[in-house]
């Protein structure tokens, strides 16, 4: 069973039976530690989990045994009715009496077992739920750049994936290696109280075995290596070509695509059937090595019949024996490897909720009363990395309700300001005050409430086009959501569509145009009624009707706010009443549209080479 | 599954050997109880110590048999599985990369990278598990029986009770637990559907101050998943125990009931003893059987993904005619002819009635909004899709009579996204024309205004682009695609909306540069932007398919409606007067 579950972590490409090479945990102890404290307050029903494990697990090691004896019975009283002694019959009342005892004992084992897997399957799920939970309070309470650092595949396969495979070794490994230890052990002294000598001839052919597997294993890891490295080139290549299709068609490449695939695949191929079959002769190897115990007790055992040291049916219960060694064995072997790939889980997951989260708003946090929406940036420092100063020393002033249009090629650096407002990231150096207050001295939750961000990676969720509205201020009524989208010029476009308002946007979003898209999340930001707004101008990808939607949305939200908006307009530039030239993140130029053409620099460059040139034409046309 | 099978033919012989190794092995497996019981029977009853001497070592003889056949099998199988999983796999990949975008478009890009690695991996799995495994089991199982049945038929009807009693608690548990299993898989993605949403917008949730939301979304799914999880795990914990149960009774029934023919005669210990191991065998290989029977419908839906894309015949049929000698002045560039397109399964038609001429050394630009057809048209031209009605010609001729490779031989191609592959920059630029040499490819890269931010990277042209172009800006990928493009020294050069990541200054320049190099080519560009058209030979203006203006700017700001719109909107009406 538990192999079966190994193999579906493995998860994926490969055939992953058996001893696939594990991740090893950095830290073991101090995890192990960790991990074990999710497990105390589940101490009571986990000693419950024990008790029932040893007591099935004694049960089924004392029946064969007991069923022993009852071949043996059925032996003795054959041989006196063939050697024809008077009177001679099989005791069927011992051998009923036996039955009886060994319907019990199995019914009672399988109800234990029961028991313990029930009790067992609560507790390995309350605890990765526990883990998620943490995991995901924790990533909320995570500074943006841990965001920005860590691609999301990766959290994601940690908070889900790691989880899943902690529950797993504690739904099937745990109390299988509990219930190996104690079958193995149990067998032992059982089998030593039969015939130490027939337990010694058995006992000879484990190091066989463990020997045999070490071998295997060692050679079979490193196929096993290689085959997920092919693997992993196989898939790059595959990913590679296939999204570059259209280009590798245009220049003709197919042949030489299919030849490097085939030849990758052909290395794939080598390692692949190689790894299968050391990994594949593991079981008929360990079979093997039981036949030749099984033998060994068939004869041996045979002998010791014949000498009477012990009975016939002894021989029959040895064998069973030597048929539970096995499982547990393996088990065993095992073991080390599923401890470490759990602990190596359960370190990715701690390493996330060892993070360190955004600094403590302070106590002290004032609350800003009526805010209007001044905004200074102080000889603000910034960087992301200590030795790329991006912002030097930079001191803007922006009066409530006027514009900024921040102007430079794409990539310039505007989540820069984004994620310095917003205080995403802190300053390095200097202060930036709304209406006077140093922004770290709001509380997070109020300095958010002042912004509006309608960005053009426009982010919205799985769920109905209400709801997604309805994100921009908790407890919006329909009538306030209506009105919100109106302003927005949405809400045509959203009565046009079938269910309206009740339209689920699917996971891509694909159910609606990029440009409806963007009239949403201006929707949402007009809904949210901040003092200050960070706007993103649309570029491409909308279409014409819909991008003058855009716009006329966009200046009814700006109306009577502060706005800080990333211009690619020409009217938007001119009328801001300050303008950021940003380069390679740097802001290089500030100040009016006039004062920056008669610096010639670079705006006026810009501008010449652009928008001069459009003007231009436009008066002739 | 089956249909896959015939990638196994080449296997054949090795696979039907594998079969029957399993099927020796299983039965030397099975002669081994029955040895057994001669030791028991005639050995130990007699005290005869030789024989079980003999016997003894005749049962090693035959575990060794065994052990060896069951190591042949398995190098067999292995053999067979991987070499069926690599055939599959290059048979899929070739066939694919015969796709038009058509039959690419109609599976999808990321569903067709996993319908190539993980399904055929996930059947390779499969026949491997077939082979090694599955043959056994019913062979033990019917093995097991025969040698049953032969030892004591009478006592074999403890079998007929309890095997369907086995059979049919394996359906029951299968029943009751595989809708969860379903359950959990949705669930399962809900969950990563919250955490990724989380993940993604991270920047609007604060911005909101919506976390606790977030947050409370998480749990609710969290809650959900887990309480699934318990239910499946909690019914699936009495799976074990129940087969233990049934297999352990089953076993006390035998040596109650075979105690009973003992005494009256019909049957010797050592038999009974044989009998309990035959049992057990019987009863462990239906248990294994029923575990295989898990995994076949998992590998059957692997199976329908890959034989539906072996399935798809490109529609676009390469033409043997090469002859392209023509040098009449008037046809020399790109014609459209009537040219009507729709997308299968579509209500109106992409493309309507289309006909302009792109002339060698003019540059004609393309414009008009989102679903307007505008790439729809350019992939007409390399033949990405074929037109229903008229013709496409590339100086006079048919594209559909010039055999695919010359064609797109002679036309340069930028995409609209710009797709780099994993190599250095010299190899990406180089992939338009192999025979480039270094400085051209650097002249390439300048015209493209590509050289400045190389020379900047850290080697130069050989810095290496990591796997989609992830280390270089949006900006700076399309450049690069555009130096690809223009390596390959075309006759026609495609440009779709290739201009967007750029800022204003350098797609200025670049197309200042783009005329003069474009002398001896027909330059057909894609845009959005009206800046990037101004200075264009000739525009054509679509709209929903059909061309609404043709003309420079000057004459279609006279004419055309649909243009003034399109400038209007971005370019505000204030600065029109």
């Amino acid at each position: 069973m538990s192999d079966t579950k190994n193999n579906r972590r493995a998860g994926g490409f490969g055939p992953g039976h058996m001893r696939m090479p594990v991740q090893k945990p950095k830290n073991f102890r101090k995890t192990f530690r960790r991990l074990m404290g999710y497990l105390r307050p589940h101490y009571a029903v986990l000693i419950a989990v024990f008790i029932t494990a040893v007591l099935s697990t004694i049960f089924t090691i004392i029946a064969p045994k007991l069923m022993g004896n009852a071949t043996t019975k059925l032996f003795e009283g054959m041989m006196m009715k063939m050697k024809g002694v008077p009177g001679a019959h099989i005791d069927f009342n011992y051998i009923w009496g036996i039955v009886i005892t060994l319907v019990l004992l199995y019914v009672l084992s399988s109800l234990f077992t029961f028991i313990m897997q029930y009790l067992m399957s609560g507790v390995s799920q309350k605890m990765v739920y526990k883990l998620r939970k943490q995991v995901n309070e924790k990533l909320a309470g995570l500074p943006v750049s841990y965001y920005d650092a860590h691609p999301y595949g990766d959290v994601l396969s940690r908070a889900v994936n790691d989880s899943e495979n902690i529950s797993n070794t504690l739904q099937q490994s745990l109390t299988a290696s509990i219930t190996s230890i104690i079958t193995l052990v149990g067998v032992i002294v059982m089998m030593l109280t039969i015939s130490p000598l027939l337990t010694l001839v058995l006992l000879v052919t484990i190091p066989l075995s463990f020997i045999g597997i070490a071998q295997i294993t060692k050679r079979s890891q490193g196929y096993f290596k290689q085959q997920q490295e092919q693997i992993g080139k196989l898939n790059g290549h595959v990913e590679e070509m296939f999204t570059g299709h259209q280009v590798i068609k245009a220049f003709g490449k197919e042949r030489e695509s299919v030849g490097k695939f085939e030849s990758i695949n052909g290395k794939l191929y080598n390692s692949a059937w190689k790894a299968q079959f050391l990994s594949g002769i593991m079981m008929p190897m360990m079979m093997f090595v039981g036949n030749i115990g099984y033998v060994l007790i068939s004869v041996v055992g045979g002998i010791l019949v014949i000498n009477r040291s012990i009975q016939i049916g002894d021989i029959q219960a040895f064998i069973q024996y030597a048929r539970q060694f096995g499982q547990p064995l393996n088990q065993i072997a095992n073991i080390s490897n599923i401890i470490q790939s759990t602990i190596a889980s359960a370190e990715r997951i701690f390493e996330i909720l060892d993070e360190e989260e955004v600094s403590k708003d302070d106590e002290a946090s004032e609350p800003l009363q009526l805010p209007k929406g001044h905004v200074a940036f102080d000889h603000v420092n910034f960087s992301y990395k200590e030795d790329q100063p991006l912002i030097e020393d930079m001191t803007i002033d922006v009066k409530a309700g006027q514009s900024v249009a921040i102007v430079g090629p794409t990539g310039a650096g505007k989540t820069t300001l984004v994620n310095l407002l917003m205080r995403f990231y802190e300053v390095r150096k200097g202060k930036i005050t709304v209406d006077g207050t140093d922004i770290r001295s709001i509380k997070r939750e109020r300095l958010h409430q002042l912004f509006g961000m309608v960005l053009q990676d426009t982010w919205l969720f799985k769920g109905t086009i209400r709801e997604n509205i309805a994100y921009g201020r908790a407890g919006a009524t329909e009538e306030e959501i209506v009105r919100a989208s109106e302003a927005a010029h949405a809400d045509h476009f959203i009565r046009t569509l079938p269910e309206g308002y009740d339209t689920v946007l699917n996971e891509e979003g694909s159910n609606i145009s990029q440009g409806q898209k963007q009239l949403l999340t201006i929707a949402r930001a007009i809904l949210a009624d901040p003092v200050i707004l960070i706007l993103d101008e649309a570029t491409s990808s909308v279409d014409t009707r819909t991008e003058v939607h855009i716009q006329k949305a966009m200046n009814t939200l700006m109306k009577n706010r502060t706005s800080f908006v990333i211009a690619h307009r020409l009217s938007t530039i001119r009328e801001a009443d300050l303008i950021l030239v940003m380069n390679h993140g740097h802001v290089i130029e500030q100040g009016t549209h006039h004062e920056l053409l008669e610096k010639q620099g670079f705006y006026a460059d810009l501008y010449n080479s652009q928008f001069a040139d459009e003007e231009k034409h436009l008066e002739i046309g | 599954m089956i249909r896959l099978a015939r990638y196994l033919r080449p296997y054949l012989w090795p696979a039907l050997f594998s079969v029957l190794f399993v099927f020796l092995q299983s039965l030397a497996n099975l002669y081994l109880p029955t040895l057994m019981a001669d030791i028991v029977d005639t050995g130990i009853v007699r005290g005869d110590m030789p024989y079980i001497y003999k016997m003894g070592a005749y049962m090693l003889l035959v575990t060794l048999a065994a052990g060896v056949l069951t190591v042949l099998a398995n190098y067999l199988a292995s053999k067979v599985a991987s070499g069926f999983g690599r055939d599959v796999r290059n048979k899929m990949f070739a066939h694919v990369e015969t796709f038009s975008l058509k039959e690419f478009d109609q599976v999808g890009t990321s569903s067709l990278i996993t319908r190539t690695t993980n399904d055929i991996a996930q059947i390779e799995q499969v026949y491997m598990m077939i082979l090694k495994m599955m043959t056994m089991a019913p062979l033990m199982c019917i093995g097991g029986i025969i040698m049953a049945v032969y030892k004591d038929a009478k006592l074999s009807l403890v079998l007929v009770v309890t095997l369907p009693l086995l059979i049919v608690s394996i359906l029951l548990l299968a029943q009751k637990g595989l809708p969860y299993f379903k359950k959990i898989q949705k669930k399962m993605d809900r969950l990563n559907l919250i955490l990724r949403e989380e993940l993604t917008g991270i920047r609007v949730i604060r911005s909101f101050n919506r976390t606790k939301h977030e947050i409370d979304r998480f749990d609710d799914a969290n809650k959900d998943i887990t309480q699934t999880s318990i239910r499946i795990n909690q019914i699936m914990s009495a799976a074990m125990p129940l087969m233990m149960l049934i297999m352990n009774l089953s076993m006390v029934a035998i040596v109650w009931f075979g105690g009973l023919r003992i005494n009256s005669g019909s049957m010797q210990v050592g038999d009974l003893m044989a009998f309990i191991q035959y049992a057990m065998q019987i009863m462990f290989s239906v248990l294994m059987g029923a575990m295989m029977f898990i995994m076949i419908p998992r590998a059957q839906i692997s199976a329908t993904r890959v034989n539906e894309v072996l399935d798809i015949r490109p529609d676009i049929k390469d033409a043997k005619s090469t002859a392209l000698v023509n040098n009449d002045e008037n046809t020399q560039g790109v014609e459209f002819r009537n040219v009507t397109f729709s997308y299968p399964g579509a209500e109106n038609p992409a493309l309507n009635d289309i006909s302009f001429m792109a002339r060698t050394g003019e540059t004609t630009a393309i414009i008009g909004g989102t679903g307007a057809g505008k790439s729809t048209l350019l992939n007409l031209i390399p033949r990405y899709f074929d037109a229903v009605s008229g013709s496409v010609r590339v100086n006079g001729v048919d594209v559909k009579t010039i055999s695919i490779e010359k064609l797109r031989r002679m036309i340069g191609y930028v995409p609209q996204k710009s797709v780099l592959f994993s190599g250095t920059v010299a190899e990406n630029i180089r992939y338009g024309n192999e025979r480039a040499t270094d400085e051209e490819i650097k002249e390439a890269a300048r015209i493209a205004q590509a050289d400045e931010f190389i020379q900047e990277m850290s080697d130069g042209y050989d810095s290496v682009i990591a796997q989609g172009g992830k280390n270089v800006s949006g900006g700076q990928k399309q450049r690069l695609a555009i130096a690809r493009a223009l390596a390959r020294q075309a006759d026609i050069y495609l440009l779709d909306d290739s201009f967007s990541a750029l800022d204003y200054r350098t797609d200025a320049r670049l197309r200042a540069e783009l005329g003069r190099m474009t002398q001896t080519a027909a330059l057909i560009i894609v845009a959005q932007r009206v800046s990037t058209v101004l200075h264009a030979d000739k525009i054509i203006v679509l709209d929903d398919g059909k061309i609404v203006g043709e003309g420079t700017h000057a004459e279609l700001m006279e004419t055309c409606a649909v243009y003034q719109e399109i400038v209007a909107s971005q370019l505000e009406k204030e600065e029109l007067a």
